[in-house]
């Protein structure tokens, strides 16, 4: 088993003990950890969800815009921050695998380390429209 | 390869009748490979009893350095082969995000701090940021990895012939974590630890003491112990002391833990002066 580059494992633990809903992905897109307060969007729970490739995770939530319209894979925060390496953010509606339908503001940004290595993307969540 | 342990102290020289068997000088390691190659780690006060050891004819000498805090370089300007004008001294360490390691380690090697400039010392001084991953001295594979410790910090891994040695003197791999060890995927060290025959581990701290000091970038005793199980190493090595543990102490903490857990590998409370030949 490979061990996991250094500052995706601090980032890991630091998302473990926030409050904000974290996604940590790698640089192929894997998702590779989403945090308690994440879970509540996603509606499942980590250790039962697993990690998750970019085609499931960018699709599976059905990320629409604020008009409800489908949101361009290239237009999604996170995608944004790990395919082009900048910070990104925009509103969005997801539907949850609990079937729930949620807005959010959504930041992402690239996760580069030490080295000007590329190590992956986080991003954080805020509902807007608690129901 | 042989090992030796020049250093074993943390955070700061402690010498005194308390400290005589473990030892009171900061992180230095003497590693020489078959073909004498010598590979220091780290540049401690320990690195002045090393000195004594090195040959007058050594046209070339490696110093690897984990990270830059004071207990690690103290010792460096002390080191004898850099009086040595037909000497090529290699130094390795971490870059930090916007400084290399020449401005970082000029930092201490020029006044005030220190009277003498690195540039003025005789030896051929040549400043390497040290590369992550895998590269080649002289005869040994080095593998080099940057883990959990406040600032920029590696840990190293060095094999001759089969035989591996690790070094993580500052490391603090249960940091964050809700219990400790986790998988070894999430685990900081697990890859250049995995399958060691001997790991020199940091073991700075009692539970108590962790407790109070998550964060500062060390280990508990216990969490170096699991460390070693996970990764499921031949040997472990306890390194770099709280300088306020005394002999006694050591010995106690020491007695404890092997006493209430059987462990799958030879556990060796590292003393100064203590040798390790590696086949």
């Amino acid at each position: 088993m490979t061990q996991r580059d250094i500052e995706i494992i601090l980032m890991r633990q630091l998302a473990s003990y926030l409050v904000v809903p974290i996604f940590v992905v790698d640089t192929k897109g894997t998702l590779l950890f989403y945090n308690e307060p994440a879970e509540a969007l996603i509606g499942r729970q980590f250790d039962e969800a697993g990690e998750m490739q970019e085609a499931d995770w960018t699709t599976v939530f059905k990320p629409r815009d604020e008009h409800d319209a489908p949101l361009p894979l290239d237009s999604q925060p996170l995608v944004i921050a790990l395919r082009r390496q900048v910070p990104a953010y925009r509103r969005v509606r997801i539907t949850g695998l609990d079937g729930v339908a949620r807005s959010l503001e959504v930041v992402a940004f690239p996760l580069q380390g030490q080295g000007n290595r590329m190590l992956g993307a986080a991003a954080m969540f805020w509902e807007t429209d608690h129901k | 390869m042989k090992v030796t342990l020049w250093g074993t102290r943390g955070s700061l020289p402690s010498a005194g009748p308390d400290t005589v068997r473990y030892g009171g000088n900061t992180s230095c390691v003497e590693v020489r490979s078959e073909n004498r190659t010598l590979l220091v780690l780290d540049a401690g006060t320990g690195i002045r009893r090393l000195n004594g050891t090195i040959e007058s004819d050594i046209k070339r000498v490696y110093v690897l350095l984990t990270h830059l805090h004071m207990d690690h370089i103290q010792g460096f300007a002390f080191f004898e082969p850099l009086l040595r004008e037909n000497v090529q001294v290699h130094v390795y360490g971490p870059p930090s995000t916007t400084h290399d390691l020449r401005t970082r380690l000029t930092k201490y090697l020029s006044p005030p701090l220190f009277p003498v400039r690195l540039r003025d010392l005789p030896a051929q001084v040549t400043l390497h940021d040290v590369p992550l991953g895998k590269f080649d001295v002289d005869g040994f594979q080095v593998e080099c990895d940057l883990v959990t410790h406040p600032g920029p910090t590696v840990g190293y891994r060095i094999s001759e012939r089969g035989s591996s040695l690790v070094y993580l003197p500052d490391h603090e791999p249960a940091l964050g974590a809700m219990r400790f060890p986790v998988s070894a995927q999430w685990t900081s060290g697990y890859d250049l630890a995995a399958n060691a025959d001997l790991l020199i581990h940091d073991t700075q701290y009692t539970l108590p003491e962790y407790a109070e000091r998550a964060g500062w970038g060390h280990s508990a005793i216990q969490h170096a112990i699991a460390f070693a199980k996970l990764a499921r190493v031949k040997r472990l090595v306890t390194f770099h002391y709280d300088p306020g543990h005394s002999d006694d102490f050591i010995d106690g903490v020491v007695r404890d833990v092997a006493g209430n857990s059987r462990l799958p590998y030879e556990l060796t409370p590292g003393q100064e002066g203590m040798t390790f030949h590696l086949r």
